[in-house]
């Protein structure tokens, strides 16, 4: 009797711009300043106070809507949506409603079956941020910090086109993917340059008609987004075999319990009054803005992709990792430009780079250590001044502090020690106290040089090449 | 002559010769404050010691020779919904009755670096909503020709504060007729800029799409002079207008000769008083006999301009009021349970009756399902307001009518019924509809010594050609009398 | 009177508006809303059929500012007018529950 049901997706994806200033003001924008040092009139609703529009907002929302294949709107215009909220200054967003900067784009997701599949995209729209709340227990009262109110956002509302977790996932890499690239925002869902609402419904397997939708808030990873929708999807499905109705609601995901919850109060009426805002003009989008736009616009992951392989003769498998982040891509070229070694530089990249980012769980955007101090390694390794382990121990270090290799290698003393003599000293000491493992190799054990080539590496703290090191035990057995 | 009988710009002008100085101008103003206000109740806020030290400034700057425009030195009262820095600013409001903002209108920004002296705070209508000063929270204004009558509104304090020499001139705001129509109340002159000439940043706002500053003046020449230094192109107001042609002085000539004058049928049916329609009728002859060419026509659509006009400011002043929520500044209710009790008793307390009323009505057109029927209509209806002016500018350099029906009505005879009240803008509002300039300029006195204004509406940017009429108008006419009213 | 407010309706603007009235002022509100109505019912009277609402008055279009920080802390100042703040923050009853 047990009944299929398909889950139908839609996302509004929220990005906050990587511009200096507000979207309606000359506030900054910078990450982790002190509550309310970046506020100003405009940004906290003071009386008399006008908004007037950030060039680059409109630059930027025209840009990813270029590379999502969206039409861009030539009359464009801001609507107040109103609501009352603490972190809401004027009580009133201004966003967009009636007129969009972009409409009816899309981008293609590869499906799991291997296929490609294309996310249409509603609509591209400007609008602001909010304040941030904070909770204050001792008072028991909320604080509110206004250095948010007024960064620009732009809020890219897909078509209800995905079907499972996974596909919102594909969707959601896609278009950070090309946000990134465009250097529209560094897209961080932590810390929530990139926000997602899951707007959910479930239908039996071949219906035609949608089922009642609701939105899911507060999803702050890939992990809570694929739980939300999992868990959202029991929940209406229960409440449709239980012969119940889903209600249109919004609901707030608990990622911590694994549940989620409805939002709304008598007090929200959820009816927002939208109408063109009187304090902001029209934007006209000319022939010769978009224009220069589309000729700002940069190499996108497919061309990239073609690009290496006639440039830098890497394997696709390293192309493939490497362009899925804008940051390995841009430390990669940066890296192969200074040394010349693409081969090496990626070598670094697939191998120790990405062995540390999964066990500190860093993401990609997040790599710190700079293309030039990448070279700077390569090239100590490649004059031998270090060995390959004293390398990936300086790399580390980069790792987590971009430290200069150069100055790193001679502070700690890590110079691998050419003294034939020194070296010659300390071979001969390992083959007096290891007289088993001469004796082994001595009797064709080839292995057992490997033991002694280690013990010496030992003795001499990592600093020596390992390949005179071998020369120098052949020779001296 | 003494000092208070000066014009704005006699006074800069006996300061620039060293007749007399900014300090005995502001002592001279705050002296009819201190002996008038008590009656005639033009200000929310003096600021005696302030004035004093600006004055004193800026007649040493003067004196030095930095300073030497048209109203240097001379002292002026600013509209209570223009920000000042450091000078409490309340829109005749409850709910910020405790407002002191950070910044200063650029409007008012224009008048400092040109060396007026501010004196204060004038009364209003609260929020700029209604016709008579009677809705602000700190008192009625009374009008000083009269005081048993209405100064109008809502700038009646403003115009009250010239009428009874209070100041030498003063900023009103205009949404629908809020400069104009107390002008012609109070017997002085009054202008309404073409929408995005003076800059609204720092203006509270009311309705923003309809909302203009505009000198409060003794004549046309004053008026001129002001206007002059207010208007400004200003990055911070995203429709301002840069504008080349704001030399208004420059048109202050005697000369109406070939200056096609429309007199709107419209505007003289049922509702307009007899000895108004008299006055203003007299007036359109008097531009015939200057050499005018005077004719009738017909505007059309003038009844529908009042119901557009409160659909559209209504919903704007919904939105533009959710600001004042008791989280940021003003007041705030002292008990209440939870977020959104706090809300909705700072704002019912802080708000009077007829800024509730519009703040509902507002709220009401813009909410789902009757956007499309209300506000869109009215949006519908306003472009063609605005094509009917089109027209009838294709044929008139200037619109000639009425200010209002009547003359100021005795006080609290409006209130009691608001759409009455509102029929009262019915000559003024469409100006604000179709963002036009016009000027209110008195044009006689009706039986009861009360003035009469007389309206002139321009195209779009053409403010000198209403200057010109009306300064032509003000010579013909001769000195307007002063207010009698003086106190015992 | 042709349009009749209820008083859902007057609950449902109040909410909106965040505005309490008394019993009486609903009442109040009720009649002068319905015969606000009624009277902006007027514009019913013009076929509009075909004509752009028209909210900016002039073709003006794309004003901008570049994108350059011209404002410093002026946190002091800007909350000095907050009926209460705490750590530099603006007090406000609680959001949760």
């Amino acid at each position: 009797m047990a009944r299929e049901y398909e889950t139908v997706i839609g996302l509004e994806v929220h990005v906050e711009l990587a511009t200096k200033t507000k979207i309606f003001c000359g506030c900054s924008t910078a990450f982790g300043a002190a509550p309310n040092t970046q506020i100003c009139p405009v940004c906290t609703g003071m009386p008399g106070s006008l908004p007037v529009l950030n060039r680059q907002v409109l630059e930027y929302a025209i840009a990813v809507g270029l590379a999502t294949d969206c039409e861009i709107t030539r009359y464009a215009k801001f609507d107040r949506k109103n609501y009352f909220y603490p972190d809401n200054p004027q009580n009133y967003q201004i966003s967009q409603l009636y007129l969009p900067i972009c409409r009816n784009g899309g981008v293609e997701i590869e499906t799991a079956e291997g296929g490609v599949k294309r996310v249409g995209i509603h609509e591209i729209h400007m609008e602001e941020d909010a304040g941030k709340l904070l909770h204050d227990d001792w008072e028991d009262c909320s604080l509110v910090d206004y250095n948010r109110s007024g960064v620009p956002l732009i809020e890219i509302v897909s078509e209800p086109d995905m079907r499972s977790a996974e596909e919102v996932i594909a969707y959601l890499e896609k278009l950070r993917l090309i946000i990134q690239y465009l250097g529209a925002s560094d897209c961080k869902l932590q810390e929530g340059s990139m926000r997602a609402d899951v707007n959910l419904s479930v239908r039996e397997a071949g219906a035609a008609e949608f089922g009642t939708r609701t939105e899911m808030k507060n999803l702050n990873s890939f992990k809570a987004i694929s739980r939300a929708i999992e868990g959202e999807r029991e929940r209406q499905i229960d409440l449709l075999e239980a012969g119940e109705k889903v209600v249109q609601e919004t609901r707030r995901w608990d990622d911590t319990k694994g549940e989620s919850y409805a939002m709304r109060s008598k007090e929200d009426a959820q009816d927002y009054r939208y109408f063109p805002d009187p304090d902001l003009v029209p934007i006209v989008v000319s022939d010769e803005m978009l224009e220069e736009i589309r000729a700002r616009q940069p190499e996108f992951r497919t061309e990239k992709m073609k690009r290496y392989r006639e440039e830098f003769g890497i394997p696709d498998y390293d192309i493939e990792i490497i362009t899925g982040f804008k940051r390995m891509a841009d430390i990669f070229e940066a890296a192969t430009a200074i040394c010349g070694q693409p081969k090496k530089v990626s070598n670094w990249l697939m191998g120790e780079t990405l062995r540390l980012m999964k066990e500190r769980e860093v993401e990609a955007e997040d790599l710190r250590f700079s293309p030039e101090n990448l070279a700077k390694l390569i090239a100590l390794t490649d004059a031998r001044v270090i060995n390959s382990s004293v390398a990936k121990e300086v790399f580390e270090v980069m790792f987590e502090e971009n430290v200069d290799p150069e100055k790193y290698v001679e502070e700690k003393g890590l110079r691998t020690v050419s003294d034939e003599g020194a070296l010659r000293r300390t071979v001969e000491e390992v083959i007096a106290a290891n007289p088993q493992s001469v004796e082994d190799y001595r009797n064709g054990k080839e292995k057992a040089i490997g033991f002694l080539v280690g013990q010496t590496m030992k003795a001499m703290k990592g600093k020596a090449d390992p390949a005179a090191v071998n020369r120098m035990l052949k020779e001296l057995l | 002559m003494t000092i208070t009988d000066m014009t704005a710009l006699q006074l800069a002008e006996a300061i620039r010769a060293g007749r007399t100085t900014a300090v005995e101008a502001a002592e001279a103003m705050l002296a009819n404050i201190e002996a008038k206000d008590k009656k005639y109740n033009c200000y929310v806020t003096v600021d005696a010691e302030g004035a004093l030290t600006q004055a004193r400034e800026v007649q040493a700057r003067i004196e030095a020779g930095e300073l030497d425009g048209a109203l240097a030195g001379v002292p002026v009262a600013i509209k209570d919904n223009m920000c000042t820095a450091g000078l409490l600013t309340t829109c005749s409001s409850k709910i910020l009755y405790n407002f002191v903002p950070t910044y200063t209108a650029e409007a008012v920004r224009n008048l400092q670096r040109a060396g007026a002296v501010i004196l204060g705070k004038t009364n209003m209508d609260e929020f700029a909503m209604g016709s008579t000063t009677e809705t602000s929270a700190y008192g009625a204004t009374r009008n000083p020709r009269n005081p048993e009558h209405v100064p109008g509104g809502s700038s009646g304090g403003s115009a009250a504060a010239v009428a009874a020499e209070e100041c030498f001139f003063a900023l009103g705001s205009d949404t629908g007729g809020s400069i104009r129509q107390p002008a012609a109340y109070c017997g002085t002159v009054g202008m309404k800029p073409t929408y995005g000439t003076v800059s609204r940043y720092g203006l509270i706002a009311y309705g923003s799409s309809l909302d203009q500053i505009g000198p409060l003046t003794k004549d046309v020449a004053d008026c001129a002079a002001v206007l002059e230094i207010i208007a400004s192109h200003d990055a911070k107001d995203s429709t301002s207008i840069e504008r080349q042609d704001t030399d208004f002085t420059s048109v202050l000539t005697d000369d109406v000769r070939g200056m096609r004058i429309g007199v709107p049928n419209d505007y003289f049916g049922d509702g307009l008083d007899g000895e108004v329609k008299e006055a203003v009728l007299a007036a359109a002859k008097t531009l015939e006999e200057k050499g005018a060419v005077v004719e009738r026509f017909d505007l059309s659509l003038v009844e529908y301009a009042i119901p557009t006009y409160y659909t559209i400011a209504a919903a704007e002043a919904s939105s533009n009021l959710e600001r004042f929520d008791g989280i940021k500044y003003g007041y705030r209710t002292g008990e209440y349970e939870g977020l959104h009790n706090m809300y909705r008793k700072s704002r019912s307390e802080g708000f009077g009756a007829e800024v509730k009323r519009r703040i509902m009505l507002g709220s009401f057109v813009l909410s789902s399902g009757y956007y499309d029927a209300y506000y869109l209509k009215a949006l519908r209806v306003k472009a063609l307001i605005k094509r009917a002016f089109d027209d009838a500018f294709a044929r008139y350099d200037v619109i000639l009518g009425p200010v209002a029906p009547t003359t100021a009505p005795r006080l609290g005879e409006s209130l009691a019924d608001p759409i009455k009240m509102y029929l009262g803008d019915i000559y003024t509002i469409a100006v604000n509809l179709a963002g036009l300039p016009a000027i209110s300029l008195p044009c006689g006195m009706d039986g009861n010594g009360l003035p009469i204004g007389l309206q002139l509406i321009g195209d779009c940017f053409q403010e000198k050609k209403l200057i010109q009429t009306a300064y032509t108008y003000e010579k013909a006419r001769g000195a307007f009398p002063a207010a009698a009213g003086e106190v015992e | 009177m042709a349009n009749i407010i209820s008083d859902e309706t007057i609950e449902y603007v109040g909410i909106l508006a965040k505005l309490e009235l008394s019993d009486e002022e609903k009442e109040q509100a009720k009649a002068d809303m319905g015969r606000m109505l009624d009277y902006i019912d007027k514009l019913g009277e013009l076929d509009t059929e075909g004509v752009e609402p028209m909210s900016h008055v002039f073709p003006a279009h794309n004003v901008f500012r570049e994108d350059v920080v011209t404002n410093g802390d002026t946190r002091e100042e800007l909350l000095a007018n907050a009926p209460e703040q705490k750590d530099g923050m603006f007090m406000v009853p609680k959001t949760f529950a």
